[in-house]
């Protein structure tokens, strides 16, 4: 309830917000809508001695179309992208996952961005990220640099960001006609954050074979993961019940599933299966197939 | 006696209280504001069981704003009381801050008091304490064992108490006979209440009188005063006030006199400031009292025709470390007693063994040992009903107690005598409306294509205002249990109702105000309902256990009853007619033949005060008190149906349908009692489906924040459908029963019956609560294998 004492900082430009951190160093959080970070100063788990809020840095917000992805400001929150008709027409599934993070009360203040930068193991966006490949474009003392999902999210709650970077943007490519995502997730009951969510897309030919598969599972480890061994199981083939189902077998490999109150070891990769398998079957049913 | 004129009995008025609360008006222990108010944050034990080896308070009072910081040596005041006592009872001393040692996650160690909030959890943060850890044990069964950790030298094997009721040589030779014995040991999990408003108090001493004054959140203010005034700080009552304003929630777990708010009122008065502590929802669920909690082994006996002929109960009940204000009734008399629920069952036999272990201290929790018995009873009877091959529908209908509404009771074997109950109605209209057996027929068409639908049906007993005082007096109750009423009428005839309940979100200020309104014949606005504060109403003994309405509301009924009568003879002195001769309508009293010839209520109102022409002798005023001593409680009772679809893939399930049907007696407000039993329902079914208060082996409390712990939301809640049947209590001049916990009674059993039910075609016959999708996964899994 009464977090440790701090100093709050509201910088209007990224580059002022880049001078605090570049002083303030390992001091200073950054704020981005804070339905993380707050709880957990209120707990006093977390004490920073600074906090940096990045709600008026300008031009951190909004969805835009470029070169066939979108390119989403860090701030943009999560209701924002639900609602968005760009987001709809373009990767319709973004708009899906922002629908089913937490409550109306989170989504209107959580941000794509502190999601992505706070890398909680159970949170919905990573694997919409790293099933669609999206990039994230980060801004330091030396400029921009993009960094590829795949090697964004680094382990428990960390991730490629430089400790005098902010994350700016997401960039999510938008996939080719024939393709379909969506994402699937069996809710914590009491934080309803992702204790097994997975997020599938795939683009279909003509023929109904499986151009490619973006398969990505949160929730079960200490980190979003790529579940490869799915994607390849998926590619080249046509996606009937009986391939999708043996593809989704592969959904807990090279996840480290983690055992507590919601469910043992085998219990999580068991819903991994589960859920991938509804994922890829209704990410194909979008594709037309 | 009766009501005389109904015009507001009955009717779904809007709650008088709701819009303060829903614009933010409400007044709650945490907004009073005083001058010069100092705050409160505690020092607690992470450890379960631990020595205190020191406490160093140097470094916290150096810091800004830090006052004081006490602990266990500076506070040298009595322990926290026991309000109930068994036979042969070991009741541990439980202080108000640590001696010596720590029995549980969360047991207060030390006050910090500072100029701020935030400096005294800064303060809190900064006390040392060193521990030697001891190893704790959690579970209630395993706290009996031999070798288990002690967390008491003086009571030997953890054992509080060993409580019978029934006839154990009747029960013995009733299953030595029986065509079938049903037996299941069963779980009910440890529940964390949980009121949105969290418990807090305000305490304020004036050196000049030696006053001291307590807000605090309490659903009976004056057992407050009594224990903590008598027992704790050892000051007159006379000096003490407690006030509880508006209280948001409780379900129980504001009966309780606790540490905090002993600790605050001290520190008021060495400091001589004002101390407020709101506790954080952690503090909340790791103090607060927690509910249920019972390991359990029952077996039924049944004749060739499917009748009850037997039951048999042996019970560890967790009480935690230290004994609640209420304890030991909840596992005793507030449960055995129920066991005979809505069926005829010659012979009974329940023991419990209350245990200590190193977890919070458990007490009432809504429902409080009745949810205990009926989740047993009803898992019983459904399990039986699978083995007898029997619909659970027909089983219970061959075993209900035949109707009985001529005011003579019902005998159980286990004590109680219920006042009325005609339980096959209930159940008719509730199968009709859950579409039985067009369920039934469903559940088996998707069974063949792998839909898994599950019926499950409660058929429950509760029980309503405990009472009389003597009865509970002789079975170990510290206190009576009666209410207390005052009605004063003012000169131009409006009416303030002092009454001894508390609403904590019951709605008394508008349930009495409907009452008091149509027996005196006046607008609901002329009639202003005071609660809450010991300094303006008289002794009272609050709000728990669904009494307010049986219990408090005829306190109220009796005083209207003598202030009638007064009335009466003013008027009849007035219109120089014979008492006898007079009739009260419509807020007049009107010469029987000559109904023109009338004295209006505020007119006799008016020459109460007035006294220029009253009877001779008669004294001046009109108020009445009276204190409403029940000969018996109350016996609510109904029939609840869930209908769920369980996707056996991933163990999830999902409520499709709820039905109650509910006898609480006459109704005053059916909006009212609606919206009880739909707050019941979903804290049942959250018992049934999420919530558990999960402890490790050694005491650690694991769910201890909201992400951990899995209260009901709406959207995991149907729409219900509710209906009543209506059996009047003959036992009250109200004819009212009780509604404020049959939902969370009667719920529970009956998700957990239909979960169990739609498992069926995997043989799972039981599992325990919270039915959550790891446990139905695993049990359809093996049942696979």
């Amino acid at each position: 309830m009464y977090p440790a004492a701090f100093e709050y900082h509201a910088p209007t430009s990224v580059k002022d917000a880049l001078r605090l951190l570049g002083k303030l160093k390992d001091d200073a959080k950054l704020l981005a809508g804070g339905h993380s970070l707050i709880p957990m100063m209120k707990l006093r788990l977390a004490q920073p001695g600074h906090l940096i809020d990045l709600k008026k840095v300008k031009g951190l917000s909004g969805i835009k179309e470029e070169k066939g992805a979108l390119v989403i400001g860090a701030m943009t929150t999560h209701w924002e992208i639900e609602a968005s008709k760009t987001v709809k027409a373009k990767v319709p599934v973004l708009a899906e996952v922002a629908g089913i993070i937490g409550d109306p009360a989170v989504r209107n203040k959580g941000t794509l961005g502190g999601s992505v930068a706070h890398a909680d193991p159970a949170a919905d966006w990573p694997a919409a990220m790293l099933a669609l490949g999206a990039e994230m474009v980060c801004e330091g003392p030396k400029g921009k640099r993009t960094v590829k999902v795949d090697d964004w999210f680094v382990g428990l709650m960390t991730t490629a960001v430089k400790g005098n970077e902010i994350l700016t943007a997401v960039r999510v490519p938008a996939w080719p006609a024939g393709s379909g995502a969506a994402y699937m997730k069996f809710p914590h009951p009491a934080s309803r954050f992702a204790v097994v969510g997975v997020c599938a897309a795939v683009t279909l030919d003509k023929q109904g074979v499986c151009t490619r598969a973006g398969v990505a599972v949160t929730g079960a480890g200490t980190k979003a993961v790529r579940a490869k061994g799915v994607e390849a199981a998926l590619t080249g083939k046509t996606l009937d019940a009986a391939a999708i189902e043996a593809a989704a077998q592969k959904a807990a490999q090279g996840v480290d599933v983690q055992a507590d109150l919601q469910g043992s070891v085998e219990y999580k990769a068991h819903l991994c299966r589960v859920f991938a398998k509804r994922a890829i079957t209704e990410a194909v049913k979008r594709a037309g197939g | 006696m009766a009501v005389t004129e109904e015009r507001l009995f009955g009717k779904a008025i809007k709650r008088r209280e709701d819009p303060r609360f829903i614009t933010g008006r409400g007044q709650y222990v945490d907004d009073v504001k005083l001058p010069g108010m100092t705050y409160a944050a505690f020092v607690r034990s992470p450890h379960p069981h631990a020595r205190i080896k020191k406490v160093d308070a140097a470094a916290a009072k150096k810091l800004p704003g830090v006052l004081a910081v006490y602990t266990g040596v500076e506070m040298q005041v009595g322990g926290l009381p026991c309000g109930w006592m068994l036979p042969d009872i070991r009741v541990p001393v439980r202080p108000v801050l640590a001696q010596g040692k720590v029995r549980y996650v969360g047991e207060p160690v030390a006050i910090v008091v500072a100029e701020t909030p935030f400096a005294a959890k800064d303060g809190a943060e900064a006390v040392r304490v060193q521990y030697e850890a001891l190893p704790g044990v959690a579970d209630g069964k395993k706290a009996h064992a031999p070798g288990a950790p002690q967390l008491f030298d003086e009571i030997a094997t953890n054992q509080c108490f060993h409580w019978t009721i029934g006839d154990k040589a009747a029960a013995d030779a009733a299953f030595a006979s029986a065509a079938t014995v049903v037996s299941q040991p069963l779980v009910n999990q440890r529940l964390i209440p949980n009121a949105i408003e969290p418990r807090a108090c305000v305490a304020s001493f004036a050196p000049a009188t030696g006053d001291l004054t307590l807000w605090v959140t309490s659903q009976n203010p004056h057992v407050h005063r009594l224990l903590m005034a008598a027992f704790v700080l050892a000051i007159p009552e006379t000096k003490m006030r407690v006030i509880s304003p508006d209280v948001g929630g409780g379900f129980g777990s504001k009966i309780f006199v606790y540490n905090e708010e002993v600790a605050v009122s001290w520190a008021a008065k060495t400091l001589g400031r004002p101390v407020k502590w709101t506790a954080e929802r952690r503090e909340s669920f790791l103090n607060d009292a927690h509910g249920r909690d019972h390991v359990t082994e029952a077996e039924m006996a049944f004749d060739r025709e499917g009748k009850i002929t037997g039951l048999r109960v042996k019970t560890h009940a967790n009480l935690g470390a230290y004994l609640s204000t209420f304890a030991p009734l909840i596992p005793s008399y507030l449960y055995g007693p129920l066991l005979s629920g809505v069926y005829k069952i010659p012979a009974i036999f329940c023991e419990v063994w209350g245990m200590l272990t190193n977890t919070a201290p458990v007490d009432a929790y809504r429902g409080a040992g009745r949810p205990e018995a009926t989740y047993l009873l009803e898992r019983i009877v459904d399990r039986a009903a699978r083995q007898l091959r029997l619909d659970p529908a027909e089983l219970r209908r061959r075993n209900f107690i035949p109707p009985f509404t001529d005011g003579t009771p019902y005998q159980t074997p286990v004590a109680f005598a219920y006042d009325s109950g005609d339980y096959e109605p209930a159940l008719r209209r509730a199968l009709e409306l859950a579409g039985y057996e067009q369920a039934r027929r469903e559940q088996a068409a998707g069974r063949q294509k792998g839909r898994h639908l599950g019926i499950g049906l409660s058929t429950y007993i509760e029980a309503c205002g405990p009472a009389p005082s003597a009865v509970a007096g002789s079975l170990g109750a510290g206190a009576g249990l009666w209410e207390s009423g005052q009605v004063r009428v003012h000169p131009a005839g409006s009416v303030t109702v002092y009454t001894g309940s508390h609403s904590h979100g019951q709605g008394h200020e508008t349930t009495f105000a409907q009452v008091v309104a149509d027996q005196l014949g006046i607008p609901m606005e002329q009639v202003e309902i005071v609660h809450g504060d010991t300094a303006q109403i008289p002794f009272g003994m609050g709000t728990y256990g669904s009494r307010s309405a049986c219990v408090g509301g005829s306190a109220i009924v009796r005083c209207l009853d003598k202030i009638k009568e007064k009335g009466r003879r003013i008027a009849a002195h007035l219109l120089e007619a014979s008492e006898q001769d007079l009739d009260f309508k419509d807020g007049a009293w009107s010469v029987r033949g000559s109904p023109d010839r009338k004295k209006a209520w505020g007119e006799v109102a008016l020459m109460a005060y007035l006294a220029h022409n009253i009877p001779q002798g008669m004294e001046p005023g009109l108020e009445a008190t009276s204190f409403y001593d029940p000969v018996n409680f109350t016996f609510p009772f109904g029939a609840h149906v869930a209908i769920v679809e369980v996707d056996v893939e991933t163990g999830a399930v999902k409520l499709l349908k709820y039905v109650a049907v509910d006898d609480v007696g006459r109704v005053i407000n059916p909006m009212i009692v609606d919206g009880m039993v739909h707050g019941g329902i979903a804290q049942g079914v959250g018992q049934a489906l999420w919530e558990h208060g999960v402890y490790a082996d050694d005491g650690q409390l694991l769910s201890a924040t909201m992400l951990d712990y899995a209260m009901p939301k709406a959207d995991g809640l149907p729409s219900y459908t509710t209906d009543r049947t209506v059996t009047p209590s003959p036992i009250n001049p109200l004819g009212v029963k009780g509604a404020g916990e049959t939902g969370t009674i009667a719920s529970t059993p009956a998700v957990a019956n239909a979960v169990i039910d739609a498992l069926a075609p995997f043989g799972v016959v039981h599992l325990d609560l919270p039915l959550t999708p790891q446990k139905i996964w695993k049990a359809v899994a093996a049942a696979k294998r």
